[in-house]
């Protein structure tokens, strides 16, 4: 079955030539896109029709276009990754969109994800509470022997659910406070639940907590809307483990 | 437990502990201002408020709850202060709806609309009992098994009977504590760590259960009287 064709379609999309400059919103219309287009190729013909007339492309971030690396952003129409459940923006397509309709594109909003340029920001904070502790220290030498230290098959999947995370940022984009708690839950929970993070558990848990304060992301307050806007539909219950792993750490201290 | 309390989480179990305790409160509060409709000679509302009010125990918890009160809202004060300035370029564009509650988007208008009613709800009742030589109501004495007491009865039946106003003010209130436990009460758990994917379903429920008992059981006790049911 063929495609259907969207005859014309209004997009609002935010501009701003670097950080430091003021941005702003502007309108621009593309014609005959396939419903099969993705959201992201809908954005590349636009640039192709903005480089013919000679102005400046619009800049967003993108990368595998698989829904894997977490490079892909937006907050489209009002919500994170665009109107779809449990996907990035790269997989996202038009048929979720009417002929006619007026699309909002932003950038993330969020004082610890500055705007770069466009509809790119920079999520170096992500990075940097991940060099807090979101790593295990191994030691060098020859690779260990597959299924040496045994892991229960819950834990085992419960740490691949949360290992998920593809740090895109969209829970922190989303939140109302934004907190960056859903993140930091689920790269402290994959690894506290198993044997070879345990043994960092403590330091790992208040030095990701610490450095994402430090860099001014919100509070958590329970609402759950990071968890309906993460396409990998990481759950909060990673972050009531958060929350415990930090209070039995500081407890013992 | 270094930085303990000036971290987010922290902050949040702060939340969590004093708003938990406040439920502890309410507990009581409802379970004593249900004897208003189960005794329209007032005699058992009588003797629980004289309990209270004479009790020793209660006399150090009624600070203690105070600054439960206080440490709830200052804190949430704080975080919801610290929470605007951790997006300084606000959406252009925001469908909120689609992801959370109500409830749990408004927690701390909610909860300036709860502390607007308790203070309606202080100046009308307790200001009364506790300072009655300033009171703005004369309050009567009554004899309950011999024990001479406030007929504090007569002061509630007199103000819900007079004034359909407070019925409707009492009643909102009690609305908006509803609304404020949806969240409130499974977030506390959430907060101090305590919920999973199994547990947050089991609290979310409990914490609706919780909401519908002190929306509805506040609600009755104004209801009760302007229906012309109390003494």
């Amino acid at each position: 079955m063929a495609d259907k064709i969207l005859k014309e379609l209004t997009l609002k999309i935010w501009r701003q030539k670097d950080a430091k400059s003021k941005g702003e919103f502007k309108t621009y219309k593309v014609h005959n896109i396939s419903t099969g287009t993705s959201f992201l190729e809908m954005l590349d013909i636009l640039n192709e029709q903005l480089v013919e007339q000679n102005e400046e492309p619009v800049a967003f971030d993108h990368d595998c276009r698989e829904g894997i690396c977490g490079t892909c952003s937006l907050f489209i129409d009002g919500r994170a990754h665009g109107p779809d459940d449990d996907v990035t923006t790269c997989q996202l397509h038009m048929r979720r969109f009417q002929d006619g309709a007026t699309i909002t594109i932003e950038p993330w909003r969020c004082g610890a994800f500055p705007v770069i340029k466009d509809l790119i920001v920079d999520r170096k904070a992500y990075d940097k509470i991940m060099q807090a502790g979101g790593y295990v220290s191994v030691s060098t030498g020859g690779v260990p022997d597959a299924n040496a230290i045994p892991i229960a098959n819950d834990k085992a999947e419960e740490a691949m659910d949360a290992a998920a995370c593809i740090g895109c940022g969209a829970c922190a984009a989303t939140c109302k406070n934004s907190s960056a708690m859903l993140f930091v839950a689920a790269k402290v929970s994959q690894l506290a639940l198993l044997p070879q993070g345990k043994i960092e558990a403590a330091r790992r848990a208040k030095a990701m907590v610490a450095k994402m304060d430090e860099l001014g992301f919100g509070n958590c307050t329970n609402t759950g809307a990071c968890e309906m806007e993460c396409p990998k539909s990481i759950s909060i219950a990673h972050i009531a483990r958060l929350n415990r792993e930090f209070l039995k750490a500081k407890l013992k201290d | 437990m270094s930085n303990f309390w000036t971290s987010s989480i922290g902050k949040k179990v702060v939340m969590s502990l004093s708003g938990l305790f406040l439920i502890t409160f309410l507990c009581v509060h409802l379970a004593l201002n249900l004897l208003l409709i189960f005794d329209n000679s007032g005699e058992l509302f009588n003797q629980g408020a004289h309990f209270m009010a004479t009790n020793p125990l209660i006399k150090v918890v009624e600070p203690v709850l105070a600054i439960g009160f206080i440490i709830h809202i200052i804190w949430a004060s704080v975080l919801t202060l610290q929470n605007q300035k951790a997006r300084p370029v606000k959406y252009n564009k925001r469908n909120q709806s689609q992801n959370a509650t109500w409830a749990s988007r408004n927690m701390f208008i909610i909860g300036g609309l709860v502390l607007i009613f308790l203070a309606i709800h202080l100046y009308n009742f307790w200001w009364n009992i506790k300072f009655p030589s300033l009171s703005f109501v004369e309050m009567g004495s009554v004899q309950v098994n011999g024990v001479e007491m406030e007929n504090t009865y007569a002061m509630v039946a007199g103000l819900f009977k007079e004034s359909i106003v407070y019925c409707v003010i009492y009643i909102i209130g009690a609305i908006f504590l509803g609304l404020h436990l949806t969240h409130g009460f499974w977030s506390a758990f959430q907060s101090i760590g305590f919920s999973n994917d199994l547990w947050r379903k089991r609290l979310e429920w409990v914490a609706y259960l919780f909401a519908f008992i002190f929306a509805v059981g506040f609600s009755i006790i104004p209801l009760y009287f302007i229906a012309g049911l109390g003494n």
